[in-house]
């Protein structure tokens, strides 16, 4: 174990304390043994992005149980009539449906990656794309929907004016990951497709060499936005 | 332990060994996949049955968390293949987010202030 980190330490000049800064941080330590860089900072970032998600869903359960004015039933406010049948929140059911769909297509991606089944791999993150803007395309006629019936962020016509805004922003914030996660599937795709993992082209962003990890770590990021979906469905549309 | 030699091997590594030995690595049957997909559609219907057939109180309140948490661990473990990750990147990315539940904790108790103070205000 030749350390040579602490020969920088030198109390006398602040240069060498600075020096072992950049030394001590780059002194090839590794705390995630298996798990390269980029699938590391993937799952801090959607560590912190729990984060934001978690202060959402805490701001609506704290405006939900403080105010005096009756909650709309949810039930009600996103049932569809569907061939004269009255269904209960069947567009988000489906919505559920399709974007679980999208997590299978994805880890299925991944596998066919690892196996450097390029045609399969990108067919199955063209799938998990085209099912993630079904996804959000269900959720701007849900929009429209609501906006069409006077719900406003500041009003609507169902009870607590606080179902606009928490419904505005939890969802909206979420159906923006969802649009960031298909352009990542797409250029994702593109790169596949031309065989760029195969052989090692440099990519334009952090011109390191492509590589099959990367469609594992934008599933990763996929699965994530299912995940949040998975707690915007219990805690937003049953509770 | 028997990883030491392992991880120390690892940092020796050129980087295209590593990755190379990456490249390899998260290989799962397909039907493991499907088996998940098939259990995650199920779980939400479920939860969609608990909406349909009106069921309320602690029951709604027990089955839609416990389905929640299933379809939750689900993704996370198979999907997400934390099932195969070592503890110490699984500890540093599940660990943290249970502090939120300090938080839902406070926030109970402000909402319940604020809940009080407007029904004594708009008497």
């Amino acid at each position: 174990m030749a350390n040579t980190a602490p020969t920088h330490t030198g109390e006398a000049s602040l240069e060498g304390r600075w020096q072992g800064i950049t030394s001590d941080w780059s002194s090839d330590q590794r705390a995630f043994k298996t798990a390269s860089w980029g699938k590391a900072m993937m799952w801090i970032f959607l560590l912190s992005d729990t984060f934001i998600f978690s202060c959402f869903l805490l701001s609506y359960m704290t405006d939900r149980m403080s105010t005096t004015v009756p909650w709309p039933n949810p039930s009600e406010v996103f049932a569809l009539e569907i061939f004269g049948t009255h269904m209960p929140l069947i567009l988000i059911a489906i919505m559920t449906f399709v974007l679980i769909t999208s997590s299978g297509t994805m880890a299925m991606a991944v596998n066919f990656g690892y196996r450097r089944d390029r045609k399969k791999t990108a067919i199955l993150l063209l799938l998990t794309a085209a099912l993630g803007a079904l996804f959000v395309g269900m959720q701007a006629f849900e929009w429209s929907k609501l906006i069409s019936e006077g719900v406003r962020p500041w009003e609507n016509p169902f009870g607590a004016p606080q179902f606009g805004s928490v419904f505005f922003m939890v969802t909206g914030f979420h159906g923006t990951h969802v649009t960031i996660g298909v352009i990542f599937l797409l250029i994702v795709a593109r790169k596949v497709w031309r065989g760029e993992y195969d052989n090692g082209t440099h990519g334009y962003f952090t011109s390191r060499r492509g590589r099959y990890e990367i469609v594992e770590i934008t599933g990763l990021y996929w699965h994530f936005v299912d995940l949040v979906w998975v707690f915007i469905f219990a805690f937003f549309y049953l509770w | 332990m028997a990883h030491a030699p392992m991880a120390h091997a690892h940092s020796s590594a050129t980087p295209s060994q590593a990755d190379a030995h990456h490249e390899e690595g998260q290989q799962h049957p397909i039907k493991l996949y499907l088996v998940i997909w098939g259990l995650l559609f199920v779980l939400s219907l479920f939860s969609y049955l608990v909406d349909f057939f009106h069921l309320q109180g602690l029951l709604r309140w027990t089955l839609i968390l416990i389905f929640m948490m299933a379809k939750a661990g689900l993704i996370v473990a198979i999907f997400m293949h934390m099932a195969w990750e070592r503890l110490a990147l699984v500890y540093a990315i599940l660990f943290p987010p249970v502090a939120v539940l300090v938080f839902v904790g406070i926030m109970i108790f402000e909402a319940n202030y604020t809940l009080l103070t407007r029904g004594l205000f708009f008497k």
